[in-house]
């Protein structure tokens, strides 16, 4: 069972979550003029990594809220919850805002501040790991 | 056709017809219940409003002037009177109010909300039948729900007068520490048949001496 700090409720079970898929997946600025390809690979591909991945989660039976979290897909470590629409807080996060493709525009989904302190087995949901492993690497 | 006598009003009429969601456990939980250890039982028919505003917005302070103010925070509530505000979400709440409240009863509370709400962005959602109330209370309270509640229930963590969305015995549901011994829980209607016998066997233990 993992313990996910909700940025809203504190620490909660998993099960109280629902899992959103990948994270970043911009919706694309003109639909209208991408190949059935290109179209399909936008709903359909996602990144298959082992090592940090950024997604998206919904507090499903707490505050109603999704955030994005930034997960060892081998370890299961949680190394960042972040809000929706802020950029991925990592090394890889940083290349993305560069380029420009990532999305910070500020979110509405997420207004909550800290987590209160009416939970007592919080990790420390805002560190982030310095280790970043390349795509495909292992951690 | 036999003359009918028609009910002096249509509240009449409805209070005649409705049957809770957790009605036909009444007897179980009667005979479930342990006096002075822990008693089940359900609190059928308060009024309950959804609301979907920002609390900082000026829809948002007038909402909370008819409310007695809405909680800032996670299990946090607010309220004046006998009508409360649980937080749910950063802009969801959940009023709970006597019975008497209910427009088709002739109260008001309902009314009023929407009309400090405006033509603002938010919801104002009549939500009484959709969830049911149960009031466990007793010392061993605490115990029982620790069977299927994986929040830290300890009185040092859970504070009297907090509220927390999350699941109870794999259902989700509302749970409201009224005192230091007394829970109220709202799971929603269709859950309330399965929530109570859930309850109800998780009580069954203490019903007998305590195995030194
Ligand atoms: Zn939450």
């Amino acid at each position: 069972m993992l313990l996910i700090s909700c940025p809203n409720c504190g620490s909660r079970d998993e099960t109280e979550f629902h899992y959103g898929g990948q994270a970043h997946v911009a919706y694309p600025e003109n639909p209208n003029e991408l190949t059935d390809r290109e179209w399909a690979e936008y709903l359909f591909y996602r990144d298959n990594t082992k090592g940090a991945f950024a997604e998206r989660w919904l507090h499903s039976t707490g505050c109603r809220q999704w955030f994005n979290m930034l997960r060892d897909t081998v370890t299961y470590e949680i190394q960042a919850i972040y809000p929706m629409g802020s950029p991925r807080p990592d090394a890889a996060g940083k290349v993305t805002a560069d380029t420009g493709t990532a999305s910070t525009a500020a979110d509405s989904t997420t207004t909550g501040s800290a987590s209160p302190d009416i939970s007592g087995t919080s990790s420390s949901p805002t560190s982030i790991s310095s280790t970043t492993a390349p795509e495909g690497a292992t951690p | 056709m036999a003359e009918t006598a028609a009910p002096a009003n249509s509240a009449q009429k409805n209070l005649s017809l409705r049957v809770s969601p957790a009605a036909p456990l009444g007897a179980a939980f009667e005979a479930g219940s342990v006096r002075g250890v822990v008693e089940l039982r359900e609190v059928p028919f308060l009024t309950m409003v959804g609301l979907r505003v920002n609390r900082n917005s000026g829809a948002g302070q007038r909402v909370a002037s008819v409310t007695g103010g809405l909680p800032a925070g996670c299990g946090s509530v607010s309220g004046t009177g006998d009508t409360s505000v649980l937080w749910l979400g950063p802009e969801e709440f959940l009023v709970v109010a006597p019975t008497e409240a209910h427009e088709s009863l002739g109260g008001d509370l309902i009314q009023a909300l929407r009309e400090a709400l405006g033509g603002d962005a938010g919801q104002v959602v009549d939500l009484s039948a959709n969830r049911t109330t149960f009031e466990l209370s007793g010392p061993r309270a605490r115990a029982v729900l620790e069977k299927g509640c994986s929040l830290d229930l300890h009185p040092s963590v859970l504070q009297a007068g907090t509220a927390l969305s999350t699941e109870i015995g794999n259902i989700p549901a509302v749970l409201w520490k009224t005192g230091d011994e007394s829970f109220r829980i709202f799971p929603r209607a269709s859950f309330a048949d399965f929530l109570g016998r859930w309850l109800l066997d998780a009580m069954r233990e203490y019903a007998s001496p305590e195995v030194p």
